[in-house]
C-alpha cells in the first residue's frame, strides 16, 4: 500500500475501526434482508458523514477537509472490504468531483457544503442502456423560456433512488454519440417531471432507471458550458471511477482474506485443503494479481491528486485491471468455499455480485482495455 | 562521511558527468545492450579501456567499500552515477555474476582474506564467476544436491557434476555448493570457491533451444579446494546459498524474454505487422485485445515495481510487493515474446537466413530463450510456493 501521511493514516485507521465496528458484512445482509427501498442504511450514512467522510474531496472554503483522493480511496477500500452500501461513491466522490470540477461559485456555495454534510445525495445520471456509453447521449434538453427542457432517460443511476441532487448529462445539439453537444445540467431530485423506478439488482445496492419528462430547469442549472459538457464528464467519470476501484480493491482483498482463513481450517482427506498446493498456487495467483491491481489503483488516485496528464489512461488501467482480479477473486471465494459458499447464508455470493455489479459501473474491462488503447494511439 | 545534503549530491553529479565525459569512449555509445547478449564477442580496445577507467574508479559498484576498490558511495552517489550514464548514452561495463550475487554475498559473509582476494578483481572487471549449484538430479529442489567433498585434513577433494552452470566456459572462478555431511539435507551443504583452472574441472557448453549455449555441463573430479576458500561455517552453507539467490532474484524479476526487439515497443509491431483500421486500432481485434492486455499486465508491473522500492525505503525493509515480482514479471514478458512472434506471423519463425530480418531473428530466439526464466533463478512453481507458505502462511501437507 501507498506511503501515507499522518493524516492519511489517521482517516484509514478511523475507516478501519468504524468498518468492523459499525458495519460489517452482517449489516449490510440486515440492508438487504429488511428490503430498504434507498438501498443503503441512512443511520450508518449519517454516521459516516459526521466523521466528515462526505467531505474528504471538497474544499475546505465548501464545508470539506480537501484530503484529496488518495485518503477517499482510502475509506472506501475499508468500506469496500464489508460491501458496506452508501452513497459516498456516488455523492461524496462522484457528484461532488462534477461541482468542484466544473461548478460556479454560486453551484459550488448551493451544494457542496451540503453534500460534504450528508445532508444531500448526488447521483450521476450519464448512462441510458445496459452498457457504459457516455458519449451516447439521447436525453434531449431544449432552450425553453430563459431555461431548458429535459426529455429523456437514464438508467442504472447508483443512489438514484435516494438522490436529491442529479448530475444529468442531456444533449444540446448533434446526435447521440458524438462528444460535442453534451451539457451536464444540475437537477433536484423532486424536480417536477422527474420519476423514478427502483431496479432490484444482483447486488442490492440503490440502483434506480429514471425518466425525465419535460422537466424545466433555468439556464443557472447548467454545469459547465453548453455543448462542451463532454470534457468535464469524463474527468468526473474518471474521478468516480478510480473512486469505486478503490472500493472493488478492498473487496477483493476482503473476499481472498476470508478465502485464505477458510483454506487453514477446512479439512479433507485428513489435512487443511490449504496444504494442497493445486489450491496454494491459486492463492499465490491471486496475491500475485492483487498486487499489481493495487498498483494500479493508488496509481491513479495518486494521479488525480497530482494533477497529472495521465489520469485518463491510469484510470483506465486501473478499472480493467481490478474488475479482472475482483472477478477472478470472487468466483475463486466461491469455488475454495465448496457447498457453504453457494449458499445465501455466507458471504461468498455477495462478493461475487458486488464484484460483477462494480465491474459494469463505468465501463467494465472490456470498455477500460478499449480505452486504454485508444488513448494511446492504437 | 561527508554532508550528504543536497548540496553535495548536486556537486557529486557535477563531478561523476565530467568524470564520465572524460573517459567514456563516444564511440561505445548507446552500445550498452550489446554487453547484455549471452554470446561473448572480443572486447574493442574501447571496451576494454572504459572497464579499466570504471573499474579504477570504483563506480561500477558504487556503495561497495572503498578498502575492496568499491565505490564507498550511499545508493543516492550510486544513483546519481547511473542516472549521468544513461544520460549520455553510457554503460556500466562491470557485470556479472559476481558484481550481481557472488561480490554482495562475500561482503557479508566472507573472511576478511576471502575479500581481500576476491572482491577487487570483481570491482575491477578482471574476472568472471560462474555459479556451480544446480545439479542433473537438484533442479527446484536444489538442497538435495549430491556432488561431494572429502575432508583431506587441510583440503577437500570434490567430486560430483554441476549442470546450468552459466557462463562457465568464460568464467575463472566458481562458487559451488557441495555436501559435506551425508547425514543430513540443508545442514550437510558447504559453500566453497574454485579456480575453474583447477585440475578436474571439465567445462562442457549445452546447446540450448534458442540455438545458443549460455549454459554448462560442469563436471567435478578429484578437485582440490582449499580450507580458506569455505565461505561461512562448514555445512552452514544453505545460508549463504539462500543469501545470494535473493540477490539473483532481485536481478532477474523481468529479464529476458524481451531482448532483440530493438527497442521497438510491442504495440509499434503491431501496428507495422498487422495494419490499423481507419480509427487507428489495431485491425487484428483479437490479437488488438491480447496486445492491451499485455500493455496492461507491463504497466501494472512497472507501477509495482515503483511501489515495492517507495514502500521498501519508507519502512526501511522488503515490501511485501517484492515477492512477485518474478512471476508477475516473467509471466508479462514470455507473454509479450509470444505476441511478437504471432504477431510477425511467418517471418516470426525464422531460424536464420536473409528472408528475414535481424529484428525477426531476434524475436524468435527471445521468444525461446525467454522460456528459462520462469524456470531459473527458483521456478514459478517454486515462488508460488514461496508465496503460499512464507507470505500467506499456507501449511505444508501432512
Amino acid at each position: 500500500m501507498a506511503v501515507l501521511n499522518e493524516e492519511q493514516s489517521m482517516l484509514r485507521d478511523a475507516a478501519k475501526s468504524w468498518v468492523q465496528e459499525k458495519s460489517p458484512v452482517t449489516a449490510f445482509r440486515k440492508m438487504r434482508d429488511s428490503g430498504v427501498e434507498l438501498g443503503y442504511d441512512a443511520d450508518a450514512w449519517n454516521e459516516m458523514a459526521e466523521m466528515g467522510w462526505a467531505g474528504v474531496i471538497i474544499p475546505e472554503e465548501y464545508g470539506g477537509s480537501d484530503f484529496g483522493y488518495l485518503s477517499m480511496g482510502l475509506i472506501l477500500e475499508e468500506t469496500g472490504r464489508t460491501l458496506t452500501a452508501s452513497p459516498l461513491l456516488a455523492s461524496a466522490l462522484a457528484s461532488a468531483s462534477a461541482l468542484v470540477l466544473g461548478g460556479s461559485d454560486a453551484q459550488k456555495s448551493e451544494w457542496l457544503p451540503k453534500i460534504a454534510a450528508g445532508e444531500v445525495v448526488g447521483a450521476l445520471a450519464v448512462d441510458e442502456g445496459a452498457h457504459h456509453a457516455p458519449e451516447k447521449v439521447a436525453l434531449k434538453a431544449e432552450k425553453s423560456g430563459s431555461g431548458y427542457k429535459l426529455t429523456g432517460a437514464k438508467s442504472f443511476v447508483l443512489e438514484g433512488l435516494a438522490a436529491n441532487l442529479l448530475v444529468v448529462s442531456a444533449r444540446t445539439s448533434g446526435k447521440p454519440g458524438d462528444t460535442d453537444g453534451i451539457t451536464l445540467f444540475l437537477v433536484a431530485g423532486d424536480a417536477k417531471g422527474v420519476s423514478r423506478k427502483r431496479l432490484h439488482l444482483a447486488d442490492s445496492r440503490g440502483a434506480a432507471n429514471i425518466t425525465f419528462d419535460g422537466v424545466e430547469v433555468g439556464a443557472d442549472a447548467v454545469l459547465g458550458e453548453v455543448d462542451k459538457g463532454y470534457a468535464l464528464l469524463e474527468k468526473t467519470l474518471d474521478r468516480a471511477r478510480a473512486g469505486l476501484c478503490a472500493e472493488m480493491l478492498g473487496s477483493a482483498v476482503q473476499a481472498f482474506e476470508v478465502t485464505l482463513d477458510y483454506l487453514k481450517v477446512r479439512v479433507q482427506f485428513g489435512q487443511v485443503i490449504g496444504s494442497f498446493q493445486a489450491l496454494q498456487h491459486r492463492a499465490a495467483k491471486m496475491f500475485t494479481d492483487l498486487e499489481l491491481a493495487r498498483s494500479a489503483v493508488e496509481a491513479a488516485l495518486q494521479a488525480i491528486d497530482s494533477n497529472t496528464p495521465d489520469v485518463p489512461e491510469l484510470v483506465s488501467l486501473a478499472k480493467a485491471k481490478m474488475g479482472d482480479v475482483f472477478h477472478l477473486v470472487s468466483n475463486e471465494m466461491v469455488q475454495m468455499h465448496g457447498g457453504i459458499g453457494m449458499t445465501d447464508a455466507h458471504d461468498s455470493g455477495f462478493y461475487m455480485k458486488r464484484a460483477r455489479a462494480a465491474e459494469a459501473a463505468f465501463g467494465n474491462q472490456g470498455y477500460h482495455r478499449d480505452r486504454y488503447a485508444r488513448l494511446q494511439g492504437y | 562521511m561527508a554532508d550528504f545534503g543536497g548540496s553535495d549530491l548536486d556537486a557529486f553529479r557535477t563531478e561523476a558527468r565530467d568524470w564520465i565525459e572524460a573517459n567514456f569512449p563516444k564511440s561505445l555509445k548507446g552500445k550498452g545492450s550489446m554487453m547484455m547478449r549471452e554470446e561473448r564477442t572480443e572486447p574493442t580496445p574501447d571496451m576494454e579501456s572504459w572497464r579499466k577507467a570504471m573499474g579504477e574508479k570504483g563506480w561500477g559498484v558504487p556503495t561497495w567499500p572503498a578498502q575492496y576498490g568499491g565505490g564507498g558511495l550511499t545508493p543516492a552517489h550510486g544513483r546519481i552515477i547511473q542516472q549521468e550514464l544513461g544520460r549520455v548514452g553510457a554503460y556500466n561495463p562491470i557485470a556479472g555474476m559476481g558484481v550481481m550475487m557472488f561480490g554482495p554475498t562475500l561482503l557479508e559473509y566472507g573472511t576478511e582474506a576471502q575479500k581481500q582476494q576476491h572482491i577487487p578483481p570483481i570491482v575491477k572487471g578482471e574476472l568472471q564467476w560462474c555459479q556451480g549449484f544446480s545439479e542433473p538430479g537438484a533442479g527446484s529442489d536444489l538442497a538435495s544436491l549430491q556432488t561431494r567433498a572429502e575432508d583431506k585434513g587441510d583440503h577437500y577433494i570434490v567430486n560430483g557434476q554441476k549442470v546450468w552452470t552459466s557462463g562457465a566456459q568464460w568464467a575463472q572462478w566458481c562458487f559451488c555448493l557441495v555436501r559435506t555431511d551425508t547425514t543430513k539435507k540443508h545442514e550437510g551443504i558447504s559453500f566453497v570457491l574454485f579456480s575453474m583452472d583447477t585440475p578436474g574441472v571439465e567445462v562442457r557448453p549445452i546447446p540450448l533451444i534458442a540455438g545458443n549455449s549460455p549454459f554448462c555441463e560442469t563436471f567435478l573430479t578429484d578437485v582440490r579446494v582449499e580450507k580458506d576458500q569455505v565461505v561461512g561455517p562448514v555445512n552452514g552453507g544453505w545460508t549463504v546459498a539462500k543469501r545470494l539467490l535473493q540477490h539473483e532474484r532481485s536481478g532477474l524479476s523481468g529479464a529476458g524474454g524481451g531482448a532483440g526487439l530493438g527497442g521497438r515497443s510491442l504495440v509499434k509491431l503491431a501496428k507495422d505487422y498487422v495494419g490499423t483500421d481507419e480509427a487507428g486500432r489495431l485491425s487484428d481485434t483479437d490479437l488488438r485485445t491480447r496486445v492491451i492486455m499485455n500493455e496492461i499486465d507491463g504497466r501494472a508491473f512497472q507501477l509495482t515495481a515503483m511501489r515495492a522500492m517507495v514502500e521498501s525505503k519508507a519502512n526501511s525493509g522488503p515490501s511485501a510487493a517484492t515477492s512477485i515480482m518474478k512471476n508477475a514479471g516473467t509471466r508479462w514478458m514470455q507473454d509479450r515474446a509470444e505476441l511478437t512472434i504471432e504477431l510477425m506471423g511467418h517471418q516470426g519463425l525464422g531460424w536464420e537466413g536473409d528472408d528475414f530480418t535481424a529484428e525477426e531473428l531476434g524475436a524468435v530466439r527471445s521468444w525461446l530463450g525467454g522460456k528459462a526464466t520462469t524456470i531459473y533463478g527458483g521456478s514459478q512453481e517454486v515462488q508460488n510456493n514461496i508465496i503460499s507458505k512464507r507470505i500467506l502462511g499456507l501449511p505444508d501437507p501432512k
